[in-house]
């Protein structure tokens, strides 16, 4: 058994990038080793800045002997036969066996492959995978034409067995495996060799570098925490700045700042959002007031003033940033609180183009406008307000803050109008009108911020659908599939009624609305698929009459998809197939509809007078309950449908030789997908 | 160390930077003589960078960025301003200690401060240019671009240079310790005249901001935009060979110039703000466009490595 170590040692692969990299690494040389027999007990893979880790324990020191028997051509074949089948084999004919089988005589190859050397299989595996290895960007350096993340350095590949340790021979690009490393690049530079995994750890933590990834993240969470919490303040939780940090690090300090108290005025996400994006610092806040108070950064050295200068030339840089977000956020504050307030903002919009072929963003609010006051009565909001909030919803897209902060959008409108002395609700929709803006964000919920959300997806769906720019295929670069799942979102959630068609035909002007709608089903089918509900389900419920009223199609959906689930369901369903197949056929054979209703007098068996009878009383049920949008109590009687229709197949032949009763028999099936027909179009479900 | 004392105005930095790449093997260039946006657009870059011969040089640029203009008042945005550029072809295994040893040379102590190279991928849409590389942080400020071309004038570099670009003010204000960069001693300040950085660019950042603004004539800018965008396919669509010499000579540089004249026409046309965001894509489209046919030029030049084995 072996242990094998390797180290691919380059300049500063991208923070965001290490994670995945170092289980590229360990899937493709542990894929490529076991492919070729060599098998192993354990394999784990580290990263830092400036190098991928990987160490497998317990790996074979040789790939197995394969053995392999080929059949080959009868004793006395043609001579070129035999060549062929030595050629093939890589044998000569002294090596063949000859069986007397029951066809006769015929040969036979062993064919034994030699297990190979661990060394031999690993610098093979190694170099195919740092060749084809799948960065989401890499490049070439100098004057080679290897390509990788940043200039690869060195590579560590080091093979360790009971009898020593071996550098496994491998050169790619000039660049030579070796058994040596580097630490830290200020605090020890220089490289040194190692013996195997733990060797390696060891030293290179010497060497001022912690290697495995979450041990840094601990570390910087942990000391974060404990300087905030004694000075009574608390960090506030990024975990995706934490990955990120300790991807920038390879000897984590983490350094505690105060922001200037010319700036604590801020907002608190302007405050946040500036640290984190310019200078990937933590915000600290004071959990009495909720203020952000002071900041974390992390350093990736120590210094013999512990950190005082590197502090220092951070908090500088911190508050000329700041110094730049205070001179947006006053000025913005003096345009919203003038007298002409956030409309100065919008009438500048009438200089920026929202899309060549759908005019300025000034425009595109007045559409919204509009819209949202058509809207606003489907959703309970005041018409007034909804067109209002619709016309200040995107002023801030003017203010410098969101200029230099675009993901400050909408809470800004929200700071800005507030600070206009708009009504709350208008304020609030200036936040929440982009929402949702994923399938986990938060759905608003006050009438004027539904309203103004609707409208300005409407607007931007139809828009896009009039001058034909649908996605197609992975492309969307309008994001309109993330808006029509808004959209839907937006209705479900809220239990918004009525028909979106009406709305679509008061959208943009020109767009296929018919389309749009079809787009509209796709989208629900897959929002619906992660709630378990089948497709076909969805499918037979959008044949229904109404399918653009989104809730009260998935209203029919569960409770359609609940009912195929029990056995009556499944039975039923049944049912209805066979009813539909033997009428469609007669109808098509006979060329007529059988749509009349059965006549009790020609029925001969109980089973159709009992069938009669139930369709009678369910048919008056289920529409009522249908009526009433009950739709449990119309799958219950549905349900009761089901062994009248059981015992109707079981007892009788549909086809009759006697055409009267065979007539009526179809019309009593007609009866059948009449009645299911109120429910759902089941002809549409699978199975 | 290469340095021990810390330097004491914006100029000795530049010197600093100036022997220290002289030291490393650079040759040093003087600044091109027109109007950039930024070091890059340098033919000793920009151009270089093409072709498979070697380069190694180094530079100031003053660069011009009309839309920074805040009459100087804002303590680190300027719309003239100066750029270092380093560009080495073949890159060197070693081109981060090269960079590293530079900052030592201006007097930034490894010991005290914390340096890190953060992924920042560069892209010049009007050059047709990208690279990957970092921006250089010291103690949470960038001070320098790192980036190895993949790719100028829509060729493929080969082999790969490697550029640093320093901010030089930026740069020079952290190392001195400046708070606002008007304040900043440009010669000695114990010299029997001592300058700030204001003294001599105060007025010339209010005269440009107005200009660049409020009076440049937007209908002069956008003809010269057309006739340098003229000019530059006329030079191109000359024959290779001089009627004159009988030598073959492909006018690559002048053709270049044509494009970097657009370039600032267009910089400028923005800054007054005349050009909505729909024409902004296709006004840079025109000036990739010209860069691409200078690189496509100089590739067939000598310096462009092109042999005249391969034309005989």
């Amino acid at each position: 058994m072996a242990d094998l170590l390797i180290e691919l040692f380059s300049e500063e692969i991208p923070a965001r990038m290490q994670a995945r990299a170092a289980e590229d690494l360990k899937k493709l040389v542990t894929d490529g080793l076991v492919e070729a027999g060599l098998t192993y007990a354990g394999a784990h893979a580290l990263s830092t800045p400036r190098r991928l880790t990987l160490a497998l324990e317990g790996l074979l020191d040789h790939s197995p002997t394969v053995r392999e028997e080929r059949k080959g051509p009868k004793v006395g074949a043609p001579e070129q036969a035999i060549e062929g089948f030595l050629r093939g084999a890589g044998l000569r004919r002294d090596q063949l066996e000859e069986r007397e089988t029951p066809k006769g005589a015929i040969y036979f190859a062993l064919i034994e492959k030699p297990g190979r050397p661990a060394a031999e299989i690993i610098a093979e595996v190694l170099e195919a995978t740092i060749r084809n290895f799948p960065w989401p960007k890499s490049m070439r350096w100098g004057a080679g034409s290897l390509r990788w993340v940043r200039p690869l350095q060195s590579i560590l590949c080091l093979l360790s067995t009971d009898d020593g340790n071996e550098v496994v021979p491998l050169d790619i690009d000039g660049i030579s495996a070796g058994n040596t490393t580097e630490g830290h690049r200020f605090m020890a530079p220089g490289r040194f060799p190692v013996t195997g995994f733990e060797d390696y750890a060891a030293k290179l933590k010497r060497a001022f570098v912690v290697l495995d990834p979450k041990e840094r993240q601990d570390a910087i969470w942990q000391e974060a925490t404990n300087q905030a919490f004694a000075s009574g303040l608390e960090v506030v939780d990024d975990k995706g700045l934490l990955a990120e940090v300790a991807g920038l690090v390879e000897w984590p300090v983490v350094l505690m700042g105060a922001i200037g108290a010319d700036f604590l005025g801020l907002p608190p996400e302007v405050l946040q959002t500036s640290m984190r994006e310019h200078q990937k610092f933590f915000s600290v806040k004071n959990p009495r007031t909720g203020r952000i108070e002071k900041f974390i950064t992390v350093a990736n050295r120590e210094t013999t003033d512990n950190g005082a200068t590197i502090l220092a030339g951070n908090q500088k840089v911190l508050s000329a940033r700041l110094a730049d977000a205070k001179f947006f956020w006053e000025n913005d504050l003096r345009i919203a609180k003038s007298a002409a307030g956030m409309g100065a903002w919008v009438e500048n919009l009438g200089n920026v183009t929202f899309h060549n072929k759908l005019g300025t963003q000034a425009a595109r609010i007045d559409r919204i406008a509009a819209l949202a006051r058509e809207i606003a009565p489907v959703v309970g909001a005041d018409a007034d307000l909804a067109e209002q909030a619709a016309r200040v919803a995107k002023a801030d897209l003017s203010s410098e803050m969101v200029y230099e902060f675009p993901e400050l959008q909408g809470l800004m409108g929200r700071y800005y109008a507030e600070a206009a002395g708009l009504p709350q609700a208008v304020a609030n929709a200036c936040q929440q009108h982009y929402s949702p803006l994923g399938p986990s964000d938060d759905v608003p919920t006050e009438a004027v911020s539904v309203a103004v959300a609707l409208a300005d997806k409407i607007d931007t769906l139809t828009g896009f659908w009039a001058i034909d720019e649908k996605p197609t295929g992975s492309k969307d670069p309008y994001a309109l599939r993330r808006a029509a799942l808004g959209v839907i979102r937006l209705v479900l959630e809220n239990d918004v009624r009525g028909g979106l068609a009406a709305i679509f035909a008061k959208g943009y002007a020109g767009a296929d609305c018919a389309d749009l709608l079809a787009f509209f089903h796709d989208r629900l089918k897959v929002f619906l698929r992660e709630e378990g509900i089948r497709h076909d389900v969805i499918d037979a419920c959008i044949a229904m009459e109404g399918n653009d009223d989104l809730t009260l199609l998935v209203k029919r959906a569960r409770a359609l998809e609940a009912f195929m689930k029990s056995e009556d369901g499944e039975n039923l369903l049944q049912g209805f197939k066979r009813a539909n197949n033997i009428l469609s056929q007669a109808e098509e054979k006979d060329g007529v509809e059988y749509s009349f209703g059965a006549d009790e007098k020609f029925f001969e068996h109980a089973s159709e007078k009992t069938l009669f009878a139930a369709l009678a009383a369910g048919g008056g049920a289920i529409s009522s309950a249908i009526e009433a949008e009950d739709f449990a109590a119309a799958m219950g009687g549905m349900a009761a449908l089901r062994a009248p229709i059981d015992a109707f197949f079981e007892a009788v032949q549909v086809n009759s030789d006697n055409q009267v009763v065979r007539r009526n028999r179809l019309n009593l099936l007609s009866q059948i997908r009449k009645v299911c027909g109120q429910v759902a179009d089941l002809s549409r479900i699978e199975g | 160390m290469t340095e021990t004392t810390a330097p004491r105005s914006f100029q000795e930095i530049i010197l600093r930077l100036q022997t220290y790449w002289a030291s490393k093997g650079c040759a040093i260039l003087q600044p091109y003589d027109m109007e950039v946006g930024a070091g890059t657009f340098h033919p000793a870059t920009t151009l270089r960078a093409l072709g498979s011969k070697a380069w190694a040089a180094a530079y100031v640029q003053p660069s011009r960025r009309p839309t920074d203009g805040r009459y100087g008042e804002n303590p680190n945005r300027l719309q003239h301003y100066y750029q270092y550029q380093v560009l080495i072809k073949p890159s060197p295994p070693n081109l981060q200690e090269l960079y590293l040893g530079s900052l030592e040379a201006i007097g930034v102590d490894m010991n005290l401060h914390d340096i890190r190279f953060v992924e920042d991928d560069w892209e010049s849409p009007t050059l047709g240019a990208w690279g990957l590389g970092w921006e250089v942080w010291c103690d949470g400020m960038e001070v320098s671009q790192f980036t190895y071309f993949q790719q100028v004038g829509g060729h493929d570099c080969h082999p790969v240079s490697g550029e640093l670009t320093y901010g030089l003010e930026r740069l020079a204000m952290y190392v001195l310790g400046i708070d606002h960069v008007m304040d900043m001693p440009f010669n000695d300040p114990q010299s029997p005249q001592p300058l700030t950085y204001g003294d001599i660019f105060k007025q010339t950042e209010e005269e440009y901001a107005r200009w660049n603004f409020d009076v440049a004539n937007t209908e002069v800018l956008l003809r010269h935009f057309e006739e340098a965008e003229a000019e530059c396919a006329a030079i191109l669509a000359q024959e290779h060979m001089d009627p004159k010499t009988g030598k073959r000579i492909i006018m690559a540089h002048p053709a270049y110039d044509q494009c970097i004249k657009a370039s600032h026409m267009f910089n400028l046309l923005d800054a007054r703000g005349v050009i909505s965001v729909t024409e902004r894509q296709a006004y840079i489209g025109r000036v990739r466009a010209l860069a691409k046919q200078c690189a496509d030029a100089f590739v067939l030049t000598e310096a462009g490595g092109h042999s005249q084995e391969a034309t005989r």
